[in-house]
């Protein structure tokens, strides 16, 4: 490829291009043209010779429409009639429908305060916006408590059967490993005071009262509130969510309902299962490794768990289950109607799910202490 | 035909979800340059044709080609490799909403050239124009209208220079004066960049207005019901059921009422 630019006359700049152009390594070896614009004397006119031109590409013709805008812009007049038609056109075409000067975007930089207000106001807005879907999911639950809710049982079963038996194998894997990490901590630490028998008491205590749950709400929210967020926001993308409106039918009631009770439900249930695999976990170190007897253990274990600490961690459970659809149904609802939009909602489902749980955990801690559960 | 005109060819296609036959021996030969348009009504497995011409889904049986190699005999890599001669528009323009439009035009240009950042943008800004979105440059998509994302999703279509360009449904949900300035914004297209333009469409006006050649897909017999220049086949097909395809229906109620 080649290109030389001439004076045909003395103001008449004319351009010959040959060879194969898609080859150029950057645009600037069109340059030339622009440099021999700017040359002395002043240029009038411009003109191309493409006789020997075998090839181009789209690079070509946005380097050639820059090179006419440049000339354009100095008064000069461009003659195109030398270069290939499909260039022409090209060019033609990207002028005729001219894009719309006052469209680009003025980014405006915001000062300090002004961002800190706005996000201020927008964190006020959103804590109201937890709250107003907590009014609505009550206004709902009284609804159906009065049998007025367009309540569809089919979908709350369907999810139960998603957020519990499909469940079982993570939440026992996870619940297991914390009962064998329990005991192993356990049985370092209270060996140094001769009390090894006390792992059985360790183990069942901080797992009734405290990990099960815990645990079990933790994974629930990966697993369960994740894909509440996700499925709602993708309905909410399709317009599945203003279908249900239009047809007078409450999103809370028909989605968001069935899914909390579903989660309220089940989570008692994985708490009890988790509580003796992770107690058989514990079981496993202390048999393996301390000098403690499958009976013993048993009946440390069943002393050391009162009905009030199992009672607590059912109880537990079913807030954190109901923490974990709330909040992946609120970011779903919330999402905004892209994709991008939905990944943020899922992320935030299971942030705020999650702190939740820990923050209310911490909640709970305190008040049994104080009312010496 | 001359074999060097032929760009595409569909030879005994049979496509199927799972054992479900959706059409079967299709056959067809495409010329280079010209707008072939896929007909056929909703369901009839237009779409599922498309699907099968740009590697999204495999044949069941038989082979697409082109340039006379086959297409589904490549490995995936030199599949993949022959697909950036593609350029799909697809049915909502599909753009990636996480990017700008400058983003979504560039990618394939960032991945497949070895061109400077600053030609890059040149080219980005020339795509734009030419489906007249000169200075949306920095705009998400969710921020455009339906036309506009459509128009969008066309620059980028055209962003590799593509040898072929398959367009599937350009004109659902564009108004009347929208549609008519695709229709001539593909024409113009082709006639430019020389590319072989594949369309799926049941838009009449507009397939009348583009098209050199199409097929016409039919449901029942599961098969090509009709194969040529669509005018033509309006006009003079002796089959009632494509001249009533392509005339909407009016010369057989015009025949059932004497």
């Amino acid at each position: 490829m080649n290109l030389v630019a001439e004076r045909k006359t003395p103001d008449v700049l004319l351009a010959h291009l040959s060879g194969d152009w898609r080859q150029m390594s950057t645009s600037s070896e069109l340059g030339a043209i622009r440099r021999a614009l700017s040359d002395p004397p002043p240029v009038k006119a411009l003109e191309f010779d493409t006789a020997g031109l075998t090839g181009w590409d789209s690079r070509f013709v946005a380097s050639i429409g820059e090179c006419v805008e440049m000339a354009s812009g100095r008064h000069i007049d461009v003659r195109c009639e030398g270069l290939p038609e499909g260039v022409r056109r090209l060019l033609r075409l990207a002028q005729v429908l001219p894009g719309k000067s006052d469209v680009h975007r003025v980014v405006v930089k915001q000062r300090f305060l002004q961002r800190l207000g706005e996000r201020t106001i927008a964190g006020w807005e959103g804590t109201l916006g937890l709250f107003t879907f907590l009014g609505q999911n009550l206004v709902a639950l009284g609804n159906l408590l009065r049998g007025r809710a367009q309540f569809q049982w089919g979908d709350a079963f369907l999810v139960m059967e998603q957020t519990g038996p499909q469940a079982l194998g993570i939440v026992a894997m996870i619940n297991f490993l914390v009962g064998l990490i329990l005991a192993f901590i356990g049985a370092l630490e209270l060996a140094k005071f001769g009390a090894s028998i006390y792992v059985a008491d360790l183990v069942a205590i901080a797992t009734v009262r405290e990990m099960a749950p815990i645990m079990t709400g933790i994974i629930l929210c990966g697993r369960t509130g994740a894909a509440f967020a996700a499925q709602l926001g993708t309905m909410k993308v399709n317009e599945e969510i203003n279908a249900l409106e239009t047809f007078g039918l409450s999103p809370i009631e028909f989605l968001v309902l069935p899914r909390i009770l579903a989660l309220m439900l089940m989570m008692p249930f994985l708490c009890v299962f988790a509580d003796v695999i992770s107690i058989a976990g514990g079981y496993v170190v202390s048999a393996s490794t301390l000098d403690i007897t499958s009976t013993v253990y048993l009946s440390r274990t069943i002393h050391a768990i009162e009905l009030k600490s199992f009672l607590l961690g059912i109880f537990k459970g079913s807030f954190f289950g109901f923490l974990v659809a709330y909040t992946g149904c609120l970011r779903g609802m919330q999402s905004g109607y892209t994709a991008a939009a939905v990944g943020q909602a899922t992320t935030r489902a299971v942030v705020t799910g999650i702190s939740a749980i820990i923050a209310s955990d911490g909640i709970f801690a305190v008040l049994s202490n104080a009312l010496h559960i | 035909m001359n074999i060097e005109e032929i760009k595409i060819e569909i030879r005994h296609l049979t496509m199927a979800y799972g054992s479900h036959v959706v059409m079967r021996d299709v056959n067809a030969r495409i010329k280079r340059g010209s707008i072939f348009i896929i007909m056929g009504e909703s369901g009839a497995g237009k779409s599922t044709l498309l699907r099968n011409m740009i590697g999204l889904q495999h044949p069941a049986d038989g082979d697409v080609l082109y340039d006379g190699r086959s297409f589904w005999g490549l490995d995936e890599e030199a599949r993949r490799v022959e697909l950036r001669k593609f350029g799909v528009l697809f049915q909502s323009g599909a753009l990636w909403s996480s990017m700008t439009l400058a983003e979504n035009v560039g990618l394939p240009l960032a991945e497949y050239t070895d061109w400077p950042p600053t030609d890059r943008q040149e080219v980005v800004r020339l795509k734009l124009a030419l489906v007249g979105l000169d200075g949306f440059e920095d705009y998400y998509p969710a921020e455009l209208s339906g036309g506009m994302r459509k128009r969008a999703g066309l620059a980028r279509a055209m962003a590799l220079d593509p040898e072929i360009l398959f367009f599937d449904e350009p004109s659902a949900g564009l108004d009347p004066i929208l549609s008519r300035n695709l229709d001539r914004l593909i024409l113009e297209l082709r006639d430019s960049l020389g590319a072989t333009i594949v369309v799926v469409s049941h838009e009449l006006a507009s397939i009348f207005t583009i098209a050199d050649d199409s097929i016409l897909l039919d449901a029942e017999s599961r098969t090509v019901r009709a194969q040529g220049n669509p005018k033509e086949l309006r006009d003079y097909s002796t089959d009632p059921k494509v001249r009533a395809f392509l005339t909407r229906g009016e010369i057989s109620e015009r025949g059932a009422t004497p």
